[in-house]
């Protein structure tokens, strides 16, 4: 059995409220609030970045699991907001998680779904026989122009997922489904992202997730009864409600994977944030239905399957308690952690 | 061999932007030959202390171009700088006086000089003067590093930043009467309280200026001084002493081992105590600093430095004058020079050519401290 | 300053100090020999806790600068991110110290925050 064998989380203490935002672009914050469901959102300090917010997920995966960390075998980071264009996160986090030189390593970007991608990745390295443990650590900074409605929601994250052998959640399968559609993009050298609008609904989101997960469902044989929790990438609150529906999945099987709510999108750390809240619940031999995306776009689709051994899992910090504790900074303060003002 | 102190001579501190690194010390020099009434031709050495002409103004090698443009040039004289942060001046003069003391030279010039205003921020400059790895990265500079120790100090033992108040005040009023000084007006508690902070608890006032300025001390053996001179200061001690570095490592922040180790040696090598000092000039590079001094020195128990100040001990007329020259504070603190400079204060006060600062002294002595502690210079004078 | 950022990243990213097994001393930063045993000692690498009490602050540069003190008393100076007085328990934190400038590399290291 190969699957998840420890999981981390870390989300910046500050948030900003969409009222604080629209105060700025003179927007009506009932209506976002309406639109998109979501209420405030995470913003880093001023010193933290992508490997800082990276290297304290990893922490609290491996604090939780008694595994010396020389024995993780491969590290991977997947993020849209990488603090170098050309130096690796992966290795700053290797470095500072005390996993010594042997490791297998990159880092990936795949919008929002790099970290899922890395976790196929160790899965299959695990399945090989090529590593005993994997880490694929999911972590950003979102960015999104100021003033564009994604600044409502673009928030900050990370999550730390350690694969390997005798897991406390099974990956019973996954299976991906890729196509070139640029919905959301960022040329090289550009400071911000940008998006096609309503494209990145029904063709992007909705088609790259169903597909994904009804592919899953017919090659192994589910149907949505057999999952008791479903969660997927949170853009908004909206879409995964939307794409849950759209799949036979009831408001009460998503409701424990919904940070997005108080958090706002963490991007590359998006679906895990939630996976990891349902964790924290869930028990054994209930299954969860994983489908991230990631623009440009593509959906990774798992089946986990929680066993016996999260029983002994210490779950004492859960996600949901960990974000409540919180400080509300204004708009100059926002730009200020963002370093967008110096 | 005992030396004494045949002339002193030193500029006046402050930003002297018409002076260069090189032409600064001219008059300090010529004003200490000619105190001694010597040419310059007798000089046998020089050993200059200055902290970093490196950061402020790009010159290294110093000891051989201030040799050259003081007029030694000719003599070919050995030239040496010496450097030990802020305590650079007061280590040039123990330099000086072992090279007397041990009959390897008879007549030398002990001498200071920092131009610090030709750079953008001489206080970066001073914070090389901490441990670049692990206090200066972590975001720490010299006032952080002594603000620290302040905090901890009000702490344990109840000082407030009024008693730090109370020391600028002191010494601005005593540099009144010092024609040399950097900042010859008074100053309230009140200002001191109403500055704002640099390092808190630390206020701009609480922290000495980084000046220009030089001085020059002139030191011979005991036969040539009587010979020489009138009125010749001897110096009965000349002590130094090292500590950890960094305040990570330190046994006790609140102490500065490196003060306690020179100053008893310098008192049980002197024979005099701690209560028969009649004046001294401390490093007040910072308030805290001193009151500190007080304690390290023995004129107070420790936690104790406080009641000096209040109860006006170290003000010119009580127990034990402290800073009547107006302290680095006051005087400025021309960095490398300050050591020497504490030096000239001294003799001038024991000759009794100190004017309306005047204080009636038998023994003097000087504190010179380098950065955060790690290097500390005692000198004991006396008539 | 690459190598020399570079050489240290191992002792920034957690907090590596020393220990004397001839006197049992530790020391923070790092060292290579024990000042009280000299040649006689025998200096090992040893990781401290990533808990701690402070014993006094400042606030410079707008940065909250801390002696932390650990266990074994040994203190390490650091930034602390939060609100701290003396006497409260902080723990450590890996975030950005600073870069050499906008094209140059990054320093992470340790800094500290309140332990709520």
């Amino acid at each position: 059995m190969i699957g998840i064998v420890s999981y981390g989380t870390y989300i910046p203490r500050f948030r900003i409220k969409v009222e604080e935002i629209a105060r700025i672009w003179n927007e009506d914050a009932n209506a976002i609030k309406q639109n998109l469901g979501v209420f405030e959102k995470a913003v880093p300090d001023v010193d933290e970045d992508t490997a800082t917010m990276a290297v304290e997920a990893g922490r609290e995966a491996i604090s939780r699991v008694r595994i010396r960390p020389e024995k993780i075998g491969a590290v991977f980071v997947g993020s849209e907001s990488h603090p170098y264009a050309v130096k690796p996160t992966a290795t700053i986090v290797g470095e500072a998680l005390g996993i010594g030189n042997y490791y297998f390593s990159a880092d990936l970007e795949f919008a929002c779904k790099a970290a899922t991608a890395g976790i196929q990745i160790c899965y299959a390295m695990v399945k090989a026989g090529m590593i005993e443990y994997g880490f694929s650590i999911g972590s950003d900074i979102a960015q999104a122009r100021p003033g564009d409605a994604l600044e409502y929601t673009a928030g900050a994250g990370a999550v730390a997922i350690l694969v390997g052998k005798d897991p406390i959640a099974e990956i019973e399968a996954t299976v991906s489904y890729t196509s070139d559609t640029p919905d959301f993009w960022r040329r090289d050298l550009q400071p911000y992202p940008s998006h096609g609008g309503r494209f990145t609904g029904s063709p992007a989101y909705f088609r790259h997730i169903v597909s994904a997960a009804k592919k899953l469902m017919e090659d192994f044989g589910y149907s949505a009864k057999d999952f008791d929790f479903a969660v997927f990438h949170q853009p908004n609150a909206k879409f995964p409600q939307r794409v849950a529906y759209m799949l036979g999945f009831n408001e009460e099987k998503i409701a424990e994977g919904m940070l997005v709510k108080v958090v706002g999108n963490t991007y590359s750390a998006s679906s895990l944030l939630g996976l990891c809240g349902i964790l924290d619940k869930a028990m054994p031999d209930q299954r969860i239905l994983l489908v991230s995306f990631g623009s440009g776009a593509g959906s990774d689709a798992f089946a986990i399957r929680v066993t016996e051994k999260i029983l002994d899992y210490p779950r004492n910090r859960r996600v949901w308690d960990k974000v409540k504790n919180c400080v509300y900074i204004d708009y100059a303060l926002y730009l200020k952690h963002r370093r967008m003002i110096k | 061999m005992k030396v004494a102190i045949i002339g002193v001579g030193t500029t006046e501190f402050g930003e002297l932007w018409d002076k260069s690194f090189r032409s600064l010390f001219l008059s300090a020099g010529l004003s200490a030959l000619e105190d001694a009434g010597i040419s310059g031709k007798e000089i046998e050495a020089i050993y200059i202390g200055n902290m970093s002409a490196g950061k402020f103004v790009d010159q290294e090698h110093i000891a051989a171009l201030i040799a050259d443009h003081a007029g030694l040039a000719e003599f070919g004289i050995p030239a040496i700088r010496v450097e030990n942060a802020d305590a650079s001046g007061g280590s040039a003069f123990r330099q000086a006086y072992m090279a007397v003391a041990s009959g390897m030279h008879d007549i030398v010039i002990a001498a200071g000089i920092e131009k610090v205003s030709d750079a953008n921020d001489p206080m970066e400059v001073l914070s090389s003067a901490i441990d670049q790895e692990w206090e200066r990265f972590i975001g720490a500079n010299l006032p952080a590093i002594y603000a620290i120790i302040a905090r901890l100090h009000m702490h344990k033992f109840g000082t407030k930043e009024e008693d730090f108040a109370m020391i600028a005040v002191k010494n601005h009023k005593n540099a009144v009467h010092n024609p040399k000084a950097q900042f010859r007006k008074e100053i309230s508690v009140e200002d001191v309280m109403n500055s704002p902070y640099v390092a808190e608890p630390l206020k701009v006032l609480d922290c000495a200026p980084l000046s220009d300025g030089a001085s020059a001390v002139i030191l011979a053996n005991e036969e040539i001084a009587k010979r020489l001179c009138d009125t010749p200061v001897y110096v009965k001690a000349c002590t130094q002493a090292s500590d950890y570095f960094s305040i990570q490592n330190r046994r006790d922040i609140l102490t500065f081992e490196a003060v306690v180790k020179a100053s008893r040696r310098a008192y049980k090598i002197s024979k005099i105590e701690p209560k028969d000092i009649n004046i001294a000039e401390v490093h007040d590079s910072f308030t805290i600093a001193e009151l500190i001094a007080y304690e390290d020195l023995g004129f107070a128990k420790k936690g104790e430095g406080a009641k000096l100040i209040r109860e006006g001990e170290t003000e010119i007329g009580g127990r034990i004058p402290v800073n009547t020259s107006g302290g680095l504070k006051a005087c400025g603190h021309a960095v490398g020079a300050t050591g020497i400079r504490q030096i000239v204060d001294l003799v001038i006060q024991l000759r009794g050519e100190a004017g309306k600062r005047q204080v009636n002294a038998e023994n003097a002595l000087a504190l010179n401290i380098g950065g955060s502690g790690a290097t500390a210079v005692v000198s004991i004078l006396s008539r | 300053m690459v190598p020399r950022i570079w050489r240290r990243i191992r002792y920034r990213y957690n907090v590596i100090a020393s220990y004397c097994e001839s006197c049992g001393s530790y020391y923070y930063p790092q060292r290579e020999i024990c000042p009280k045993c000299r040649r006689k000692g025998i200096v090992k690498e040893t990781e401290m806790d990533s808990e701690g009490t402070v014993l006094s602050y400042t606030v410079v540069n707008g940065r909250k600068i801390a002696l932390i003190e650990f266990k074994n008393g040994t203190r390490m100076l650091a930034e602390v991110c939060g609100d701290i007085e003396i006497g409260c328990r902080v723990k450590k934190a890996f975030r950005r110290y600073g870069e050499d400038g906008e094209a140059g590399i990054i320093y992470y290291g340790t800094k500290f925050v309140p332990i709520n």
